[in-house]
């Protein structure tokens, strides 16, 4: 699965303008003098001295030099002997859904599995186009994810950018795969599509998606972007961009639901940083440039649907937190500009629970639009609310509990401090491949809340709780003396 | 407009990003808006040095070549006032979004596009002067009924004033028309348009500033009652991501007794800009009973629009802001978020290389924010009306660290200070306003329209509760360590009270369809109510009955439910509660004494 270095890519038509020689190299970029007729941002093909060509694109330019940035680095570039050939336009992929699909590719989106290079389709500009805010529609559609953290707190939308918050050694991918076999629509089948854009991560963890996309049976449905650990860190800049510039083709013109994995945008960061330190530029927080948030933003805002188009993008990007900080400017910057954020928690992972999601740093901005009666069930927004108040309340008391004892608790702390186990142990754990509806979901909510004492559940009505507090939960009783006064 | 195919004109030499160089300098001017290549990029001039000039370019420069021709346009970056504004959606140059959308389709593209006013739209002019009057800057000639629920008053631009030569006739009009002839001098005659062009870092001319003393009502009870905004007054709402600065600011938009709202979504996501395009024709104006989306001005530069754009957005806001208050308005601008802006302003700061000061922001950064904020304010307009902009600002702190640049200065310039924490959000606490370290300025200055509105006692109230939270803060020292138990009955008094002030009084869902707005009556009645149960828990610890007997009795299920159940303006069911509240305090205090019933 590696890519290829030379290009194969027979639909870069005329030669372009060729220059020869550098006149400075430095970290990814080269500088080249005395140019002409270069244009900001375009397509740069790097010729080495051996023949061999590298892609690069214009960072900077002036009357008389330009700066370009090489895609798969400059170690071995001769400073006289190396030619660029400026192409005159942007970066580009060319898509068409039989050439895309059950395929694989570079991170510059060249084939990597022997199959011809794309050449039927429209080429696009991989660095896309913002969507008109006018022209969005507003995502509403429930996925069901089988997942109870998901499903029942942080709920997945069609055309929703709901990242995985994570951290080294911590089961992100299995919690991804996971989704990814189990995300159904609730209310109509439709065609679907998944796009996976790897960025610097191992050729392991590449292939168990592979594989995990294999068995259950969508490889043809899939496209496969690879960027791994050993390819250049420069490519990675490219490949997200790449891989979306695939997603909004099969979603908006061929009307499919396209699922987007993006995983490590930690590596991606790193790249950025890399490239934006031998620029030279005036770093803002731990040496990243004061663009990371736009350059994200550039990202993660491709996703969501279109009025009047049937398809949608819809974005699971994955980052590890660097020593699981979630302040670090990449999951922070990260944050700002997605949907939510769902947070897996080391210390869950330690007690053994899967997936450790730890519901309260985690968050699904869309939730309130894509839930409730016609949706998912009438109940979903208050117990969903109540879930938190409890689950954060009882994270106090494990506190208290753990300085003054847990024989000293109050009986409404002790009963918090069940709750606190019970959610962690039955609500948050479930198996690898267990696939719960969200009526199971909600109902085992409910069994869950029920443990507290009935003046607790102020975030329910008396209604829900008569309705469907008392129906799941068969261990419940009346506590016959704080209704005696109720009339 | 200067006809820009003819003459001279300067050449780009240098790209990066959206910093373009053109060649020779002094065929601009500082600040002059210039268009860019063939495809007529708009952009701004802004660093002139020798024979170099810096521009600054509003949009993608991708394919942008040395040599390139500049078209300078000989006026500085500016705004178009006139009707057509109202319902609008326009990006931080005041492309019109829709507009946008039928000429390119779903995506924006590049390039020069149609004006920001509709300029073959009929609009019914009525005239308000007549010949032979004499106008100055600022005064009414006419007005157009632009929606059912606003008025737009064609005004006379700032530096024109004279006699009026001629007045056009009640009617149908473009804005191409001309609509009146002032003679400004003799024998020279200005002809007036319905609209005019303002520059956007230029502040609009007023008369005289007053002490903003009326309240901005936005229906949150946190932000009312406790950290209120004054009309004309500044606020900003810092907070990390997923605090509610958004949400916040979508209530204060639906519900805010302004006249008018501008809406900037400055660097933030296209799906809250659509959420505000889908729900603000549905939703009521609680005042006029006529859709929001008909006292709504938006402009949309989101995350992945092009980055100096979004700088510019903030001062396009506020011009339209300025431009409703001279017509006698009270406007209220929300802009979310400013730490998008300040970013914007670092990263072309970065690529002029200026000299970075904290955290790689220039060091004009302060005196930027202080000159925004300076422009809110309740002023007496040019021709003697009132009116004013409020200002509401996001703040939006790199891992929400409040003592980051951005917040830090902004903090100093404005009045109310709406703190988001994210303890609370984890709850799900909302609104998230931290009620320990937020504050206002205004408490003061609005305590007389309450009081008068209300009740005398509103203040004393108000403060009462405030105190009750501070002294519930520290006994949650306490608490933390060594549990609730541990605490003597009149010190739970205090966190049960406390209680009860955080989660039915403060806590208000943006989602509920009852509690999403709360009329400042029932503000005050939901308080008295709390307030008045609070006390008599006194007499309750005093009567040596067990605290945890009161937080039993089935008049604190009714306070927990008054929210959500007592509708509008009602304030029967509050009194209600109060003599059940009595009752039955009595009651259980009279129990407690026979001492056969003790239990
Ligand atoms: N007043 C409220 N009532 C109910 N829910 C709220 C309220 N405020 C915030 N929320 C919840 O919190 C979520 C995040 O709020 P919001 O989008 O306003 O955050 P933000 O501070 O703007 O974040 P960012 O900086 O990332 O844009 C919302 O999607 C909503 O679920
Ligand atoms: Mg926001």
């Amino acid at each position: 699965m590696k890519p290829e270095h030379k290009s194969t890519d027979q639909s870069l038509s005329g030669p372009g303008l060729e220059f020869v020689g550098l006149s400075k190299v430095q970290g990814p970029l080269i500088v080249i003098d005395n140019i002409r007729d270069v244009g900001f941002g375009e397509r740069v093909e790097v010729v080495t001295a051996t023949g061999e060509t590298r892609q690069g694109r214009v960072l900077a330019v002036s009357e008389k030099a330009a700066v370009v940035e090489v895609f798969h680095g400059t170690s071995g570039l001769d400073q006289s002997k190396t030619r660029v050939r400026f192409l005159g336009r942007p970066f580009e992929l060319v898509v068409s859904k039989e050439e895309i699909l059950g395929r694989i590719f570079s991170g510059l989106g060249m084939p990597i599995d022997g199959g011809p290079a794309p050449f039927q389709g429209e080429s696009r500009n991989v660095n896309g186009l913002p969507i008109n805010p006018v022209a969005r529609a507003y995502p509403e559609d429930f996925i069901q994810t089988g997942i109870s953290t998901i499903d029942g707190m942080n709920t997945l939308v069609r055309g929703q950018k709901l990242p995985i918050f994570s951290g080294s050694g911590l089961p992100h991918n299995d919690l991804a795969m996971q989704i990814v076999r189990q995300a159904r629509i609730l209310t109509e089948e439709s065609g679907f599509a998944i796009i996976f854009a790897a960025m610097g991560v191992r050729h392991d963890e590449a292939e168990a998606f592979r594989k995990s996309f294999e068995e259950s049976g969508v490889l043809n449905n899939v496209a496969m972007f690879l960027n791994l650990a050993d390819d250049p860190a420069v490519e990675r800049l490219i490949a997200p961009r790449v891989a979306l510039t695939a997603a909004e083709f099969l979603a908006f013109e061929e009307g499919l639901h396209v699922l987007v994995i993006l995983t490590d945008m930690t590596n991606y960061c790193e790249a950025l940083r890399e490239v934006a330190t031998a620029k030279g530029e005036v770093p803002s927080r731990k040496g990243y440039p004061g663009y990371l948030y736009s350059d994200l933003a550039s990202i993660y805002e491709r996703a969501g649907r279109i009025h009047g188009r049937k398809g949608s993008v819809t974005q699971i990007p994955i980052l590890t937190m660097p020593d699981d900080d979630i302040t670090h400017p990449i999951p922070d910057l990260t944050g700002y500009i997605t949907e939510g954020q769902i947070v897996l928690d080391r210390t869950l992972f330690r007690k053994g629970i899967y997936p450790p999601v730890n519901v309260l740093p985690s968050l699904s901005r869309l939730m309130s639009d894509g839930i409730g009666e016609g949706k998912t069930r009438e109940d979903h927004k208050n117990l969903s609310s109540q879930l938190y108040a409890a689950y954060s309340k009882a994270k106090q008391v494990e506190r208290l509990a753990s300085i003054i004892g847990e024989e000293d608790l109050s009986p409404t702390d002790k009963k918090y401090f069940e709750f606190s186990k019970e959610f962690e142990n039955r609500f948050v754990n479930q198996a690898k491949d267990e696939n719960r509806s969200i009526f199971d979901t909600l109902d085992l909510g409910w069994e869950l809340v029920m443990i507290l004492p009935r003046s607790e559940l102020v975030r329910v009505t008396e209604e829900e709780i008569e309705k469907y507090g008392k129906a799941s939960h068969t261990g419940y009783q009346e506590q016959p003396d704080k209704d005696k006064g109720r009339t | 407009m200067k006809d820009t195919n003819q003459g001279p004109t300067p050449l780009v030499t240098y790209i990066s990003g959206p910093v373009v160089k053109a060649k020779p300098a002094h065929l601009l001017s500082m600040n002059e808006m210039v268009e860019v290549g063939e495809d007529r990029l708009v952009g701004e001039v802004i660093g002139l040095e020798g024979e170099t000039a810096t521009i600054q370019v509003y949009e993608d420069t991708v394919g942008i070549k040395p040599g390139t021709r500049v078209f300078g346009q000989s006026i500085p970056l500016f705004a178009e006032l006139g009707p057509g504004l109202i319902g609008q959606i326009f990006d931080g140059i005041q492309r019109p979004l829709d507009l946008l959308k039928e000429q390119w389709g779903d995506f924006i593209k590049r390039g020069k596009t149609s004006a920001a006013l509709l300029r073959d739209k009929l609009w019914h002019f009525e005239p308000l002067v007549e010949k032979g009057s004499s106008v100055s800057p600022g005064m009414a000639i006419g007005q157009v009924k632009e929606t059912e629920a606003i008025i737009h008053k064609i005004l006379v631009p700032p530096g024109i004033s004279g006699t009026v030569k001629d007045i056009a006739p009640d009617g149908h009009y473009t804005l191409e028309d001309k609509v009146a002839e002032v003679e400004v001098r003799p024998g020279e005659a200005k002809g007036l348009k319905m609209f005019h062009r303002w520059p956007v870092r230029q502040p609009r001319p007023y008369k005289k500033r007053f002490m903003p003393s009326i309240p901005l009502l936005t229906g949150q009870r946190v932000i009312d009652t406790f950290f209120p905004l004054a009309k004309g007054g500044t606020a900003a709402i810092p907070g990390g991501f997923g605090t509610g600065k958004t949400v916040t600011q979508h209530q204060l938009s639906k519900w805010a007794d302004a006249d008018i709202i501008i809406y900037i979504g400055c660097g933030e996501r296209g799906n809250e800009m659509t959420g505000v395009l889908t729900d603000f024709p549905k939703l009521l104006d609680p005042r006029t009973q006529r859709p929001l989306i008909e006292r709504t001005v938006l402009i949309a530069n989101t995350s992945d629009m092009p980055v100096a754009a979004r700088e510019a957005s903030i001062y396009t806001g506020i011009t339209m802001a300025e431009y409703f208050r001279d017509q006698g308005y009270d406007v209220a601008l929300m802009a979310d978020s400013t730490s998008r802006w300040a970013e914007a302003l670092r990263e072309i700061s970065g690529r002029l290389e200026e000299m970075p000061a904290e955290e790689g922001f220039p060091a004009y950064l302060a005196s930027r924010l202080a000159a925004f904020y300076e422009r809110a304010g309740q002023v007496e307009t040019l021709s003697g009306d009132r009116g004013s902009v409020s200002l509401i600002g996001a703040v939006s702190p790199p891992g929400g660290d409040f003592s980051e640049p951005v917040t830090m200065h902004t903090k100093r310039f404005v009045q109310c200070f709406w703190a988001l924490d994210k303890e609370l959000a984890s709850a799900r606490y909302f609104p998230a306003i931290n009620y320990l370290n937020s504050y206002s300025a205004y408490v003061e200055a609005v305590s007389k329209w309450w009081q008068q509105t209300t009740s005398p006692e509103w203040r004393e109230l108000r403060d009462k509760a405030v105190e009750i939270l501070q002294e519930d803060a520290k006994l949650q020292n306490i608490v933390k360590l060594l549990g609730e138990e541990a605490l003597p009955d009149d010190q739970r008094r205090i966190i049960e009270g406390a209680k009860l002030i955080k989660n039915d009084f403060l806590q208000q869902s943006a989602f509920d369809p009852v509690d999403t707005y709360c009329p400042p009556l029932k503000q005050f009645y939901l308080l008295k109510v709390i307030m008045h149960f609070i006390d008599r828990l006194q007499d309750v610890v005093m009567a040596r009955v067990p605290l945890f007997r009161a937080m039993e009795l089935p008049v604190v299920e009714k306070i927990h439910r008054a929210k959500y159940t007592i509708k509008g303006e009602e304030i029967e069911p509050f009194l209600q509660i109060m003599k059940e509240t009595d009752e039955q305090i009595d009651a259980l205090i009279e129990k407690n004494r026979e001492p056969y019933h003790e239990t």
